[in-house]
């Protein structure tokens, strides 16, 4: 199987369903001449000419919302955010209208739209460049929220998202973009609503999503020198959530940690431990723990930012924790 | 626009048929808004509900200038458009009823009509999210090589939102077929215009976009709307180019149902004033005169009309609620393309 980056992961994806489908369109910030301002568009331009590739103004709510009006009609719009951080301002069109369009029409107007881009911290971005966005979207009935951690499940994914006739929101990250991983060559999609448990074990589990995931991985090598073995539950999507995945596990190993890269309150660790507590109370040997940001905005420094980050010493701490090892 | 020519000189627009058809089409919606307050007075009706008494040129002398295929996308105040473009008094009037044979059924209330039937993308609640939503269904008549418009009503508040530039800058830089039509009632709920735009001429919010053709137009006169119509369509359709429009009309209703007709924000007086200049009134007045019809012809059209709305509460009255189940319906469909 090839080893390919996430960019790449992506790329292939939109060109694939691209051509798969004329209806399929991507517009954004510097998507087109720019090639992407990470590149992930790179070389699309050429192959589909400017009205498939479509370069906007900086106006996130203007071209969230002719994303929204182009669904509402049969196109199947592909809007890209530079960063999630911009797409703030576009929140009525992916809240107010793409997510309830179908219902308050009773019906009538599927929204076939995917609203993607990066997502969550990078280095020294500071405050308004750095937060994740899971829990505000999955927040929303009428969307499905998708957060994939590696190439695989980046490419398998955005097809499916590309695929589905419901608003999909796809949070990537910019410290993801270069990670590599394997991805066959052939057609396949990650179907939206299945998390995947990428390590086995029998201490304990961390449940996890997004860029999250390489963190646990390496928590998780980390913990096995030491005989600890723990089941890594990627979510891979946080809305719908694979509930049955985290319980399978949790009853399994019978300790939790849930680690995430938002903040604590209202997080999606929050409904990760209800879920738990709803389903494996009797199943449980410890409290869950959670593994979050530092409930502050995210400051430029670096000591304060590494600080400010859920990270790999705070996972092993974490499991360490809830094994009561310390 | 063919024209007759009276004995004095005056001339009237169209001929007789169309004219009964303008002035049918605005009596309608009349009586409808006003068996509304009824129902809304009863409470038949919930949530915020906006009536269009005043307005009706607007909605008559645009959306009956359309071509079937054309696409209507408005605001909350949507029940006069909604009728216009031909969702039947029965659907709209159960859909305000939150009945299950409601063009939205039951789900969207008086501010989210839609009907997939007519291009009716309908009323959407954020005042000026709706605009570039207007402009993304232009963008993809454009993406298919079709010869459709898509008309945006919007309130004149709208023009103070970042959403309504951002989606006329958009339409201009891509010269989509989008006639945004400003219907000017003068108040953005209680606050007047003046009090709000920091321009007189909201048409010329047009100038801001090199090659947008804006204008403004008299909606109380629904010929001078229908012409103005016409220009704009053909700029729109055959250009293609985006089309501001800004429709002067004034609403003699409250903003919303919790509102009273004068008060704090408006004088009794000024409503008055502008009740002298009715688009109803004053075709009616024309139609008289010029021998296209009679009081007693006028009585009639009353009597048929009343049996509709008459016919439309009737029918969403004996409409059933939905039912529990439809609670979770329609949220997400399980489909994939």
């Amino acid at each position: 199987m090839a080893i390919i980056t996430y960019r790449e992961a992506l790329n292939q994806a939109l060109r694939e369903e691209m051509s798969r489908d004329d209806r399929v369109f991507l517009m954004g910030e510097e998507v087109a001449v720019y090639n992407g301002a990470y590149k992930v568009s790179k070389g699309l331009l050429e192959e589909f000419g400017e009205m498939r590739v479509v370069d906007t103004p900086i106006t996130e709510l203007g071209f969230a919302g002719v994303g929204v009006g182009a669904a509402m009609v049969g196109l199947r719009p592909i809007v890209e955010f530079m960063t999630w951080n911009f797409a703030l301002l576009a929140l009525d069109q992916v809240v107010n209208a793409a997510a309830k369009m179908l219902y308050m029409s009773g019906g009538q107007y599927p929204m076939p739209i995917v609203f993607r881009g990066p997502s969550g911290a990078a280095l020294q971005l500071s405050a308004q460049h750095s937060q994740a966005w899971e829990s505000w979207l999955a927040h929303i009935p009428g969307l499905k929220v998708v957060t994939p951690g590696t190439p695989y499940d980046a490419k398998g994914l955005l097809k499916a998202a590309i695929r589905d006739d419901n608003p999909v929101i796809m949070l990537e990250g910019e410290m993801l973009y270069n990670t590599k991983g394997e991805v066959p060559a052939e057609d396949y999609i990650v179907p939206i609503g299945k998390a995947d448990l990428k390590r086995e074990g029998e201490h304990c589990s961390i449940i996890t999503n997004g860029k999250m995931v390489l963190v646990a991985m390496n928590a998780a090598d980390q913990l096995a020198k030491e005989g600890i073995r723990v089941d890594v539950v990627d979510l891979r999507t946080v809305r719908p959530m694979d509930v049955e995945a985290i319980t399978t596990s949790v009853k399994k190993t019978n300790r939790a940690v849930v680690l995430e890269e938002g903040w604590e309150l209202a997080g999606i660790g929050a409904q990760v431990v209800d879920y738990i507590q709803r389903e494996c109370f009797d199943d449980l040997d410890a409290p869950v723990v959670r593994v979050h940001q530092a409930d502050v905005p995210m400051p430029y420094a670096k000591a304060i930012e590494k600080a400010a980050k859920p990270d790999l010493a705070k996972t092993i701490a974490a499991v360490k924790k809830v094994m009561y090892l310390g | 626009m063919a024209s007759k020519k009276k004995a004095d000189g005056k001339s009237l627009p169209g001929d007789a048929a169309l004219r009964k058809e303008m002035l049918h089409s605005m009596l309608l919606q009349r009586r409808f808004e006003e068996k509304v307050g009824e129902a809304y007075a009863l409470g038949k009706i919930g949530g915020f509900c906006h009536l269009y008494i005043g307005q009706e040129a607007v909605s008559t002398g645009i959306i009956s200038m359309l071509r079937p295929d054309d696409y209507v996308i408005t605001t909350y105040r949507d029940h006069g458009q909604a009728l216009v473009r031909g969702l039947t008094p029965r659907s709209v009037m159960a859909e305000l009823f939150g009945r299950i044979d409601g063009c939205s059924r039951g789900k969207g209330g008086s501010m989210h009509l839609f009907d997939r039937n007519t291009n009716f993308l309908g009323g959407h609640g954020i005042v000026g999210g709706h605009v570039p939503v207007a402009a993304g269904v232009g963008f993809a008549i454009k993406y298919r090589g079709g010869d459709q418009v898509i008309v945006c009503f919007m309130g004149e508040s709208v023009v103070n939102t970042g959403a309504f530039h951002e989606a006329l800058n958009m339409a201009a830089l891509w010269k989509l077929p989008c006639v945004f039509v400003i219907e000017n009632n003068k108040y953005g709920m209680g606050t007047a215009v003046e009090r709000a735009a920091a321009i007189k001429d909201l048409s010329r919010r047009a100038d801001a976009y090199d090659g947008m053709h804006g204008e403004y137009v008299d909606g109380q006169d629904v010929f001078a709307v229908r012409e103005a119509t016409e220009r704009a369509l053909e700029i729109a359709r055959r250009d293609p180019k985006p089309v501001l429009l800004e429709v002067r009309t004034y609403r003699y209703m409250g903003h919303s149902m919790s509102d009273a007709v004068s008060g704090t924000y408006r004088t009794k007086a000024e409503l008055d004033e502008y009740l002298k200049r009715d688009p109803i009134n004053l075709l009616k007045a024309r139609m008289l005169e010029a021998g296209d019809i009679t009081d007693s012809d006028f009585a009639a059209m009353e009597q048929e009309i009343k049996a509709v709305c008459q016919d439309a509460w009737d029918f969403a009255d004996a409409s059933p609620e939905p039912p529990l189940e439809a609670l979770y319906e329609d949220v997400l469909v399980d489909t994939t393309s």
